[in-house]
């Protein structure tokens, strides 16, 4: 699929195909939603058979599961505050959502379901629609007067309010397309190299064998790399979702 | 949020979860038609549009059971399992600190009961040693007043002695004298004698 004739094509590895035969194909059920599943049972297994034995003194697996809790948990408390307590689960699902998301990409015969906007623009879009109404819920109509900064000149109230929701309102669109993105340079530059090294290797014999070890060596690097992407890119759409969220509470 | 108990059937529920999408992408991918440029946004291709909008829909349904799952079972028991220990921790911690005032406490009281014992010890001694004192000095008193008493009766048998011995003189002296008077003049006066020798013997400081 990789190389055909002498063209790299390393956009098809995105496209759906539907998964679960004729059943899976009426009802839409890609390798993608295959994946969604896959993340969600790992990490309810690791959260729930990892915790089952509630030791005082952790094993490995309920050490994993105990400090990926106090990890989401110290981002939400110290980004919102006390109140970020409420929204913990949102943000810790949020957060091992999309980390396995990603991670799961990287594994042979993987998908990463966050490099499609359609996904990425739907945890954006639920984002953003819970930070609004757990702004007005909790502010009324005095939430609108976050689009006007305290102490700003009057005269600039045409000015800065547009900018300010305009700004408000790219919020999910800047949120979707950093993971987005994100996702899919990499795996376009695992599927460009991985192609270099069939080519290569395919063309001069030996010397094109020790050629091809180049870009097997930058791929190996990359999945390196990758793995830190697929971490920071969770952690980013987690802390801003907190960051949202601290000023859905606080407005400032 | 009150924590629940760990629900076999939602391990079971998960591990199936878990392997479903494994079965179904072990299983031969349907071949759909290439997708000219990038898949993610053909939204209007015919097969590709109808999966992206699908994968939105199930991505909320499938986010949402994470959400509830999460929320409901998993983090309430993690944050219990937390307490448990902070808990713990804390209840050993207070155990240890009162441990070791209990230690610091018998500690102290050892050394009250040592000092205590410590100054009996020291006045026992000292009684002792002043009621042996004590003792030591009464006989030797005793015994001072025994060779006393018995010096005094030893002077005054002496004396005794002396006094008779000399009562005993006079009268020899008076016989002595009325012998020789007799001798020498053929007749004494037995009181004339007497009282002659009383007379000298009263002079020499005798008497």
């Amino acid at each position: 699929m990789a190389a055909e004739g002498n063209s790299i094509d390393a956009l098809s590895q995105f496209s759906l195909t539907p998964v679960l035969g004729a059943v899976g194909n009426s009802v839409g059920f890609t390798q993608s939603t295959a994946h969604m599943l896959l993340a969600v049972g790992v990490v309810t297994l690791l959260m729930m058979w990892g915790m089952s034995r509630r030791a005082i003194v952790p094993g490995r697996l309920q050490a994993m599961a105990e400090s990926a809790y106090e990890f989401v948990h110290d981002l939400a408390v110290g980004q919102i505050g006390d109140e970020g307590k409420r929204y913990f689960p949102f943000i810790f699902s949020l957060f091992m959502f999309i980390l396995l998301g990603n991670l799961l990409g990287l594994l042979p015969y993987g998908f990463a379901f966050t490099s499609h906007i359609a996904v990425t623009f739907g945890l954006a879009a639920l984002v953003f629609v819970i930070v609004t109404i757990v702004a007005l819920s909790i502010h009324g109509l005095h939430f609108f007067s976050y689009f006007f900064p305290e102490g700003a000149p009057k005269a600039l109230a045409p000015l800065i309010i547009p900018i300010e929701i305009i700004s408000y309102l790219s919020r999910p669109v800047s949120l979707s397309v950093r993971l987005f993105a994100n996702m899919v340079a990499g795996h376009v530059m695992l599927e460009v190299f991985a192609a270099f090294v069939v080519m290569i290797g395919g063309a001069a014999g030996v010397l094109g064998i020790l050629g091809a070890t180049l870009p097997l060596a930058v791929n190996v690097a990359l999945v390196g790399f990758e793995l830190l992407v697929a971490f920071l890119q969770a952690y980013v759409f987690a802390i801003l979702t907190s960051i949202y969220l601290h000023d859905a509470v606080h407005l400032h | 949020m009150k924590p629940r108990a760990l629900k076999p059937w939602l391990l079971l529920a998960a591990a199936v979860l878990a392997f479903v999408p494994c079965l179904a992408l072990a299983a031969e991918p349907h071949l759909a038609e290439p997708v000219p440029g990038m898949p993610q946004l053909a939204f209007g291709h015919p097969e590709q549009g109808r999966f992206l909008i699908a994968s939105i829909v199930w991505l909320f349904i499938i986010f949402g059971i994470l959400y509830y799952v999460m929320a409901t079972y998993a983090l309430p028991g993690v944050a219990q399992v937390l307490e448990t220990r902070r808990a713990r921790i804390e209840g050993d911690l207070e155990q240890a600190q009162a441990a070791k005032q209990r230690a610091d406490a018998a500690l102290a009281e050892h050394e009250a009961a040592t000092a205590r014992a410590r100054a009996e010890a020291q006045a026992a001694v000292t009684s002792a040693t002043q009621h042996a004192q004590a003792e030591a000095a009464e006989k030797a008193e005793a015994l001072n007043a025994r060779l006393n008493a018995q010096i005094e009766e030893a002077e005054q048998r002496i004396a005794a002695s002396r006094d008779s011995a000399m009562a005993a003189l006079r009268s020899v002296a008076a016989d002595t004298a009325e012998a020789l008077v007799k001798r020498l003049t053929g007749g004494a006066d037995r009181a004339a004698v007497d009282q002659a020798v009383g007379a000298e013997l009263a002079a020499r400081g005798r008497a």
